[in-house]
């Protein structure tokens, strides 16, 4: 866990891990797959909620993009948005909501206080939650706009679909007993 | 309005009730003596009809002696009426005051959230536990002695070398 929160989170386009040849071409179809059917989780806390729910509803629609079919279940979700303040009581649980989620999954810190902490630098926040999970997209403001959103949106999208995507991931289990979090 | 309530409280309680003046808001407030605040509730719930107890909260007034302070704010529906009752608590063991769980029930969590911020205990509370931080969590955070990004994480934080936010999981001040 250590290993994984100590990447950076940062906007960057995995091309020089792209794949070559044959690999490379199921890679690509994996990819265009993969972003037009994003199913999110939304960890909603404050008044984020209030402009997720705009960008989620019929003026904004973000299903136009493929990306807005909220699935109130980790198991079932790959991109977690994490939508407004978390505060240092709710860590654990997003912690563990975020190891729920089954790879390949994506976090989009929706607003400042998830980006950073907001204006809440007191005894209580957390001030980011890249602290406690990595984080791919940022979508700064307090709320952002609905623009700012799907833009942020299209950003993962466009981001996923550099990644290097493969059919069978060549990871090694972990040996049992190493789940400790 | 309220001065005839704050009036009949002084001439019925003249050794617990003390001190009256009327508040910046307008409302008429009074100092009540530790020990007899549930006495005070009591009669002003039942013969004053000050039926409802909308905010209980603390202050915390560093430096000066008695330290804290437990503020009673209560409304009376029927009356259209409001007064305020101020408790000073001081600090160390003495820090405790009688719980008004008995007379509005709705004090319980008002209870709870004083002890949990202030550190300041209730007697003859039901259920006296944090209401709003979690179990782990040591001192009382709304205290002015308390450090501002005094953070106890619950999990391991990674560190983020940024000036433009704050310092994480260590503490700054």
């Amino acid at each position: 866990m250590v290993s994984e929160l100590d990447v950076v989170p940062a906007i960057t386009t995995r091309r020089e891990e792209a794949l070559t040849g044959l690999q490379g071409l199921v890679s690509k179809g994996l990819g265009w797959a993969r972003k037009y059917s994003i199913f999110q989780y939304p960890f909603v806390t404050a008044c984020c909620g209030m402009e997720y729910m705009t960008v989620s509803a019929a003026r904004y629609d973000l299903d136009r993009f493929g990306a807005m079919l909220p699935r109130f279940s980790p198991r079932q979700a790959d991109m977690l948005m994490v939508v407004g303040t978390v505060n240092c009581k709710q860590a654990p649980i997003l912690r563990r909501i975020y190891e729920q989620i089954a790879e390949p999954k994506w976090v989009v810190a929706f607003g400042v206080c998830a980006s950073s902490g907001g204006f809440y630098d007191n005894y209580a926040t957390v001030q980011g939650i890249d602290r406690i999970v990595p984080v791919d997209v940022y979508i700064p403001g307090c709320p952002p706009r609905p623009e700012q959103v799907i833009d942020g949106i299209m950003l993962l999208q466009r981001k996923i679909q550099d990644q290097a995507h493969r059919l069978v991931e060549p990871r090694p289990l972990p040996p049992s007993g190493a789940h400790e979090g | 309005m309220s001065k005839a309530v704050i009036a009949a409280l002084l001439e019925r309680f003249p050794d617990a009730v003390t001190d009256a003046y009327e508040g910046v808001g307008g409302d008429d407030c009074a100092f009540v003596a530790k020990e007899r605040i549930v006495e005070v509730c009591r009669h002003l719930r039942e013969v004053e009809r000050f039926d409802l107890a909308p905010y209980i909260t603390a202050v915390d007034y560093l430096g000066m002696e008695p330290r804290f302070e437990v503020v009673y704010n209560l409304v009376s529906i029927p009356r259209s009426a409001r007064v305020r009752l101020r408790v000073k608590v001081p600090e160390g063991d003495g820090c405790s005051v009688p719980s008004v769980t008995g007379v509005w029930r709705g004090a319980d969590w008002f209870e709870r959230y004083c002890y949990d911020m202030y550190g300041i205990r209730f007697s003859g509370h039901p259920d006296l536990r944090r209401l709003f931080m979690y179990d782990e969590f040591v001192g009382h955070p709304l205290r002015k002695d308390y450090p501002l990004r005094g953070r106890q994480p619950l999990v391991p934080e990674r560190q983020v070398d940024e000036n433009l936010r704050g310092p994480g999981p260590a503490t700054r001040d």
